[in-house]
């Protein structure tokens, strides 16, 4: 037997098209090599092959296999859906969920090399980065997602069928405006529990029940000006006031579920719902780079070793590195195309570069990363990078100076009082740390979100809340926005809302906006 | 430890309950649209291509966010070319001078409001959704199939006319680099220098080139005639680069149809109940353009006397007189038998009209749908506009007009037939829907 045919029995596939029994054989090579070359540590996995159109679907509910209603993701589904259809935007080849069993939809159009760059990427890259990273071991809870989605979502449905579309749009369009604040950042939060929310959801309709009396509702109110609720509020200090709501809190959603005075038990609900479903994509949000680098670095490790294990053609090879230039392409500055960095681009860039740092260092390397540089570990060690880091700690630690100069990267001052920008600093000796320093905090989620916090209520008054925005260096809030979002957060807290502006050195107030709610000012 | 599954079966349309929760939010905007494209365009215009534009404002989803520009901030870029520490650059186009940073957002405030665009096919396909001509049976026995085109990727052969040139380059150029073929560039360049060299030995007094030059000099023909070899082995597009766009024929089959639309223009329609009333047609006739193409429309006007006319002189000219609306009927009924043989055609009318009619003729009419008409059609959607205020006045004596009298009792005895009433322009889609809705016969029963 010449070597030449037996190269070709050892093929897992000699056409484009694929069926069940190509697919697993695929799998079944990756796997080995996954789990016995690069030793990665990953969920079981579970392969669902999906159409176009329901890839859509999936699309529009933020890539969630089970979401409740909510018209903004039909109005995503409508623009995809537009976009897709006159060729203006291609689909994702594939969804990964960070849930156990790792579910990957991938979709029956792509050819049996795109079904294996997927399965490479999503089923062991993201995979292995999901079960690993702290953030998401610390953060979400990938046994219990999907059944508390599911009971997200028949509570919801349950909620428009007792309280009618529109109470419930209101409550959940406020809600999604304060996603963004309904995070926890620095505290353990628990993990939702399918059993346990609905023994709590019961509990508190039972109490509700059980406590009511019909009495209450004939008492008269207390006058505006009793003499007596003048004294308490004197005494009420302002301190003790912040200490019993736990303020300042920066879980805007949190708070006003907890202490909102006027809504009802299943508004409070949805409010956690929104916030529970805001809490499991954070950890994503900040290790998008990292995550996507790790999932590039392993589907390339995979495919080469297939190849080189004689697995795949030549033309296999060839289509895999077609799709993969496509995906970590990054345009610069200067072309049309250049919409910020490329997550792909850079964390495939970064891997790559970690890897070369362990291998084969330059002196520079040794200088730069003395604890890593020619160990001879790469995927040991980048797999110790993909379990301890963030994107921005994780830039900070490894974006090495040969890096910054192979994609030429500059740092831009932008001083609003000046007319013009600064070069502040280029790849050079001077300007490594600089451009490091000031990637790093681009890829900070919490430099890039603004600092609201809850910092007073004035409970014994008039019930004004106040939120407070600490703002750095100048940058405001989009005004139009906040006053709309500030409206949502009155409809939920019943009463006035007052958001400051404070500057974070000074503490000097720089504007306020109040919204009062049209019933009161009629009142 | 690895579970495949097949998804494909389960049902599409996972997202139709956020479609529809969207639909009701946009849903001012979109009929707002639809009004204000049905007033200023004429029927015609309405059918050649346009986009309508729905402001998001209250499709916007707002959150607290940091603000694109001014402040004190700093960010790095890729893909340096010459810059250095301490540049300056002017700053892009289209920002703010920046003097201060403060009170700089009122201008900036309009840009960013979020708008999404349907073409008119989007838009007239939301805007039909769900309607459709009931009981469209397949009657006709000589019914033609139509082909319809639509793209199904790309192939390696097709026509000339189909070629997709940018895939064809692409493979061109991805072969050429990797043959290495050489540039003409390159080739001009080693001309050149061959050429150079030549003049530098037609100065020298002996016409002669030094040895090493001469070496050059034949390294450099050796060089050209190898490049030239290549270019001539490589070509620079092969049978092999050539992609085309490949079609699918889709059969489309259709039945024949014919709409009547009949309606008064007689002297006691004013001008607004008119308009009403051409509206109404209007919308029918892009409706049956929109889901039926091969629909044949018919138009039938009456004052005392009937005719068919066309399209133009239905909707645009101008005519006045007594009503006698059996006339259109009969009209109605010489032309089904002429043109349209009941065992080809699906049958469907529409009828418009003040509801007054002649004190003797309303016996008349009935019993002609009653019996020529109605047996043959399979939808006949009577809609009689009545002045706003008079709407008032009836409503409270509980009055009717002759004609829907006359027209009423039919409703029951004729699942086909069906009234509706229209007093103001807002009425007209709410109408329309009810009379084409797809489920009308469950909704109403």
């Amino acid at each position: 037997m010449s070597s030449k045919t037996k190269s070709a029995d050892k093929l897992l596939f000699t056409s484009a098209d694929w069926d069940f029994g190509t697919l697993k054989a695929t799998y079944d090579a990756i796997e080995d090599i996954a789990l016995n070359e690069l030793k990665l540590d990953v969920y079981p996995n579970q392969i669902e092959v999906i159409t176009s159109e329901q890839m859509l679907d999936a699309y529009s509910s933020i890539g969630m296999p089970l979401m409740y209603h909510h018209w903004s993701f039909g109005k995503r589904f409508v623009r995809d859906d537009v976009m897709y259809r006159k060729g203006y935007q291609g689909l994702a080849y594939e969804i990964v969920i960070n849930s156990n069993p790792c579910i990957s939809y991938v979709m029956e159009e792509n050819t049996i090399v795109m079904q294996a760059l997927v399965m490479a990427h999503a089923a062991f890259g993201h995979n292995h980065f999901f079960k690993n990273n702290y953030l998401f071991k610390q953060w979400t809870d990938a046994e219990g997602i999907l059944d508390y989605l599911q009971f997200a979502k028949s509570y919801i449905a349950k909620c428009e069928d007792r309280h009618g579309f529109d109470a419930v749009e209101r409550v959940l369009d406020a809600a999604h405006a304060l996603m963004e604040q309904g995070v926890n950042r620095y505290s353990r939060p628990e993990k939702p529990n399918l059993a346990a929310e609905l023994e709590r959801e019961r509990e508190r309709a039972k109490y509700e029940d059980e406590t009511y009396n019909d009495l209450w509702r004939t008492l008269p109110q207390p006058d505006q000006g009793d003499q007596d609720m003048d004294e308490l509020k004197r005494k009420m200090r302002v301190e003790e006031r912040r200490a019993q709501f736990g303020l300042p809190e920066e879980n805007l959603l949190y708070f006003l579920e907890k202490n909102a005075p006027t809504l009802q038990a299943w508004e409070r609900e949805i409010l956690r719902i929104v916030r529970n479903i805001g809490q499991y994509f954070y950890p994503q949000k900040q290790t998008k780079m990292m995550n996507e680098g790790c999932a590039c670095y392993v589907h390339y490790a995979i495919m080469n070793s297939l190849y080189d294990k004689g697995l795949i053609s030549e033309g296999a090879m060839m289509e895999f590195i077609d799709y993969h230039s496509r995906v970590v392409f990054q345009a610069e500055y200067d072309d049309q195309r250049y919409s910020g960095f490329n997550p792909y681009a850079l964390g495939f860039a970064m891997m790559q570069d970690i890897h070369r740092i362990c291998v084969d260092p330059t002196e520079e390397d040794r200088a730069w990363f003395p604890d890593i540089a020619g160990n001879n570990e790469p995927v040991e060690t980048l797999k110790e990078a993909w379990a301890h880091y963030r994107d921005e700690s994780f830039i900070l630690q490894f974006l090495s100076p040969k890096l910054m100069r192979d994609m030429r990267m500059f740092m831009i001052d932008d001083q609003s009082t000046s007319p013009h920008l600064e070069v502040a600093a280029i790849h050079d000796d001077n300007g490594y740390r600089k451009v490091r320093r000031s990637l790093a905090r681009m890829h900070d989620v919490s430099v890039r979100e603004p600092d609201m916090q809850v910092v007073d209520v004035d409970i014994r008054g008039n019930r004004q809340l106040y939120i407070q925005h600490t703002e750095h260096e100048g940058i405001r809030l989009e005004k139009s926005e906040a006053e709309m979002t500030l409206g949502y957060i009155g409809q939920l807290w019943g009463y006035g809302v007052t958001l400051q502006s404070v500057d974070y050195q000074s503490g000097e107030i720089l504007h306020e906006t109040t919204y009062t709610p049209d019933d009161l000012t009629s009142a | 430890m690895l579970y495949i599954v097949d998804r494909r079966k389960n049902p599409t349309g996972k997202s139709l309950g956020n479609r529809q929760r969207f639909m009701r939010r946009a849903k001012a905007q979109i009929k707002k649209a639809v009004e204000n494209t049905i007033r200023s365009r004429g029927i015609t215009d309405i059918s050649s291509g346009d986009q309508i534009t729905i402001p998001g404002k209250t499709l916007k989803e707002p959150g607290f966010h940091h603000m694109g520009r001014g402040g004190n901030r700093n960010y790095v870029l890729p893909g340096n070319k010459k810059f250095v520490q301490g540049d300056r650059i002017a700053r892009p186009q289209g920002g703010d001078s920046g003097s201060g940073g403060s009170q700089a957002s009122p201008d900036g405030e309009g840009e960013d409001e979020f708008q999404f665009t349907l073409t008119r096919d989007e838009f007239l396909d939301i805007f039909f959704e769900d309607l459709e001509l009931p009981d469209l049976l397949k009657k006709s026995l000589k019914q033609t199939t139509a082909f319809r085109n639509a793209r199904a990727g790309f192939s390696v052969e097709g026509t000339p006319s189909n070629l997709s040139l940018v895939r064809t380059m692409r493979n061109s150029l991805a072969r050429r680099i990797g043959l290495r073929r050489p540039k003409t560039a390159e080739v001009r360049e080693l001309e050149e220098k061959i050429a150079a060299l030549q003049v530098k030995a037609e100065k020298r007094p002996n016409g002669k080139l030094t040895k090493s030059d001469d070496e050059t000099l034949h390294t450099l023909l050796a060089d050209l005639e190898e490049a030239k070899r290549r270019m001539k082995a490589i070509p620079f597009i092969d049978p092999i680069d050539t992609r085309y766009n490949q079609f699918q024929q889709i059969p489309d089959p259709n039945t024949q149809a014919v709409m009547f639309c009949l309606m008064d223009v007689s002297g006691s329609m004013s001008e607004q109940m008119k308009e009403l009333a051409k509206r109404f047609f209007m919308l029918l006739h892009l409706f049956l353009h929109r889901k039926y193409e091969h629909v044949d429309v018919v138009f039938i006007r009456h004052t005392s006397r009937a005719a068919e006319v066309d399209e133009e002189t239905f909707f645009y000219s101008r005519e006045t007189g007594g009503t006698i609306v059996s006339t259109a009927l009969e009209e109605m009924k010489k032309v089904l038998a002429d043109r349209y043989p009941t065992d080809q055609w699906n049958i469907y009318a529409a009828q418009a009209s003040d509801g007054d009619n002649y004190s003797n003729d309303g016996a008349k009419c009935t019993a002609l749908l009653a019996e020529d008409l109605l047996p043959k059609c399979q939808y006949y959607a009577y809609i009689e506009i009545t002045d706003e205020r008079e709407a008032e006045i009836f409503a409270a004596a509980e009055g009717e007009t002759a004609l829907w009298k006359a027209y009423a009792p039919l409703a029951a005895t004729h699942p086909q037939f069906a009234l509706k009433r229209v007093t103001k322009a807002a009425d007209i889609f709410p109408v329309f829907r009810e009379l084409f809705a797809k489920n009308r016969a469950e909704a109403t029963r």
